[in-house]
């Protein structure tokens, strides 16, 4: 591989693993700071894509942003009041939003399985006309995805260290201690779910435009992806350690997975693997810890049963 | 003042694991007074206290405090006049967050958006060092990482930042070892004393439910078979106690931990 090609194969792992990094946000707030699995990811990211794309083609880009925000975040509601108000089990509530949305999507571009947007002129494209002729040309879709991001973390930091925030963040690590400060958990989990389902929105927006098209499968598997991305970047940037350094994590975790990901393609992994592979991150990571706890077990047990002790006793 | 009337609460009516929990309660507590209860394990003292703060809708019956109905307000808007400690230290503080996040929710000052100020800080660097366990100096720290004794110093400054009208304090020295407890009590009763905030504490421990407060009740099977005052509770023995319990209950005392708290 030359370097041109390592450079240009690093270029596209960093603008999609920064596309994928808002959704690893978005989780980053619902799964580690309000402590709710939210499945009705992979929906949010494809409705967020299908409004985007439906804006873009109007005519609107500039608008495609704010009004895929705004569908994710009237998702990120419905699935909140059916967990917090209508008895529905949180990760129920995630799935049932989640098929849901298909129809939604469907309706929305009007029984359309893929829109194509070659021609349309998108948040990327104007960038890139906007950045003609100077030495940033070739960087206009990671130029625009740097900046996207940034606000985006700068957004939640400031939101999780605001009284709100702050109100959200005890949600997810002990809603007693919420209740006895005169907040009501059903309040917080929905702003908090509002919040994280708006950057879904977005995050499938801009994948939508930088692919220059929107194809009604492509949230499937999102969440996966994500969770593994966040959980990548959380062995990079520990629990406990201020939160600016955890989002930057966060999305570091997803450019890493992306870059991975990549090279695996370049050495023939089939592209249908990704999902696979994201499983086994997600898995990894999770029953890591778990199995390491249970192997010292495991061998006692075995040892026991060597010198007469029964096994199962 | 806190007052009760007629409260009622069975759980599982109507199936073989019927429990009625509190039959028939009425209770009255003045400001500034401070009432020990005991009883034994599944004797309702815990079920009373989530009937105040309305942890569940209660069956019949009606809870006041300063005179107001408050028997159908959510418990997190109760919250803002009842203050509850729990035996466990770990329940009323949120272990991810810095001790100043924690801090910052129970103050509750400011609007949604607004953030922790340099006056706060020092607010609660004030308060903290009240508690004499140098956590001022640690305030961005988890709370994760403080002891039990410091995490239950810390829920109570949390539940009495704007003090209450009424705290409750569910056996919440029982997990801490003996110089941690005592220096919790003292902490506790310095602050509820300042403040005349009446104080319900469930304890195990006889001697300390004679030694502290002004009033104690004695609970069996969802009722209140005694509640001495006064006179005659100044002339009262541990083992008064334990007389008492058996001739108005009709069973002898047979928890070990309140037998264990009258040989201490």
């Amino acid at each position: 591989m030359s370097i041109d090609k390592i450079l240009s194969l690093a270029q596209t792992a960093a603008e999609l693993g920064m596309v994928n990094g808002l959704t690893v946000l978005s989780l980053f707030l619902s799964y580690s700071m309000l402590n709710v699995c939210d499945l009705s990811t992979d929906g949010c990211f494809t409705l967020g894509a299908a409004v985007g794309a439906l804006v873009a083609i109007a005519g609107l880009p500039w608008l495609s942003l704010p009004a895929a925000m705004l569908a994710g975040m009237i998702s990120g509601f419905v699935t909140a009041t059916l967990q917090t108000r209508m008895g529905v089990q949180s990760l129920l509530a995630g799935i049932v939003v989640n098929t849901g949305l298909y129809s939604v999507n469907m309706a929305l571009t009007g029984n359309r399985a893929t829109l194509a947007m070659n021609k349309t002129p998108t948040v990327f494209t104007m960038a890139k006309d906007l950045l003609k002729n100077t030495p940033l040309a070739g960087q206009s879709t990671l130029l625009v995805m740097f900046v996207i991001t940034l606000l985006v973390i700068c957004f939640l930091c400031f939101f999780l260290k605001t009284k709100l925030g702050l109100a959200i963040r005890a949600t997810g690590s002990n809603a007693d201690m919420v209740r006895s400060s005169s907040i009501n958990p059903t309040f917080t989990t929905t702003v908090g779910l509002c919040v994280s389902n708006a950057l879904t929105g977005l995050s499938g927006c801009l994948m939508a435009q930088q692919q220059k098209n929107f194809e009604i499968n492509m949230g499937s598997g999102m969440v996966t992806v994500a969770l593994a991305s966040l959980l990548i970047g959380g062995v990079f940037v520990a629990k406990y350690r201020p939160i600016p350094l955890r989002a930057v994590g966060a999305v570091l975790g997803a450019v890493v997975f992306r870059l991975v990901y990549a090279l695996a393609l370049r050495f023939n992994m089939p592209a249908f693997m990704l999902k696979a592979v994201s499983a086994v991150i997600v898995i990894l990571a999770i029953s890591g810890p778990y199995l390491r706890k249970q192997f010292p077990l495991m061998l006692r047990r075995f040892r026991a049963a060597r010198e007469g002790g029964a096994p199962d006793a | 003042m806190l007052e009760l009337k007629n409260v009622c609460k069975t759980f599982s009516p109507g199936t073989p694991d019927e429990k009625r929990a509190l039959i028939d309660i009425s209770l009255t507590v003045p400001d500034g007074d401070f009432v020990s209860i005991i009883g034994a394990n599944g004797a309702g003292k815990s079920t009373l206290f989530n009937a105040i703060c309305g942890s569940f809708v209660i069956d019949s019956g009606s809870v006041y405090l300063d005179g107001r109905n408050v028997t159908m307000t959510p418990e997190h808007v109760r919250a803002r006049q009842i203050g509850r400690l729990f035996q466990d230290p770990m329940r009323g503080s949120a272990p991810d967050m810095s001790i100043e996040e924690n801090l910052a929710l129970a103050a509750g000052e400011g609007g949604w958006l607004s953030r922790v100020s340099a006056a706060d800080r020092q607010a609660f660097r004030d308060r903290l060092s009240l508690l004499g366990m140098g956590l001022e100096d640690r305030m961005r720290q988890p709370v994760g990482l403080l002891s039990g004794g410091q995490r239950q110093a810390l829920t109570l400054l949390m539940a009495t930042y704007h003090p209450p009208k009424v705290l409750l304090l569910d056996e919440h020295t029982a997990a801490l070892d003996p110089g941690t407890a005592e220096k919790v009590l003292a902490l506790t009763r310095n602050i509820v004393e300042e403040n005349k905030i009446s104080c319900l504490m469930i304890t195990h421990n006889m001697q300390s439910a004679l030694d502290l407060g002004n009033r104690t009740l004695m609970m069996d099977m969802g009722r209140i078979i005694y509640d001495v005052t006064g006179q005659e509770r100044a002339g009262l023995t541990v083992a008064d106690l334990t007389d008492r319990f058996r001739t108005l209950s009709g069973r002898a005392l047979d928890n070990d931990r309140m037998l264990l708290g009258v040989a201490e």
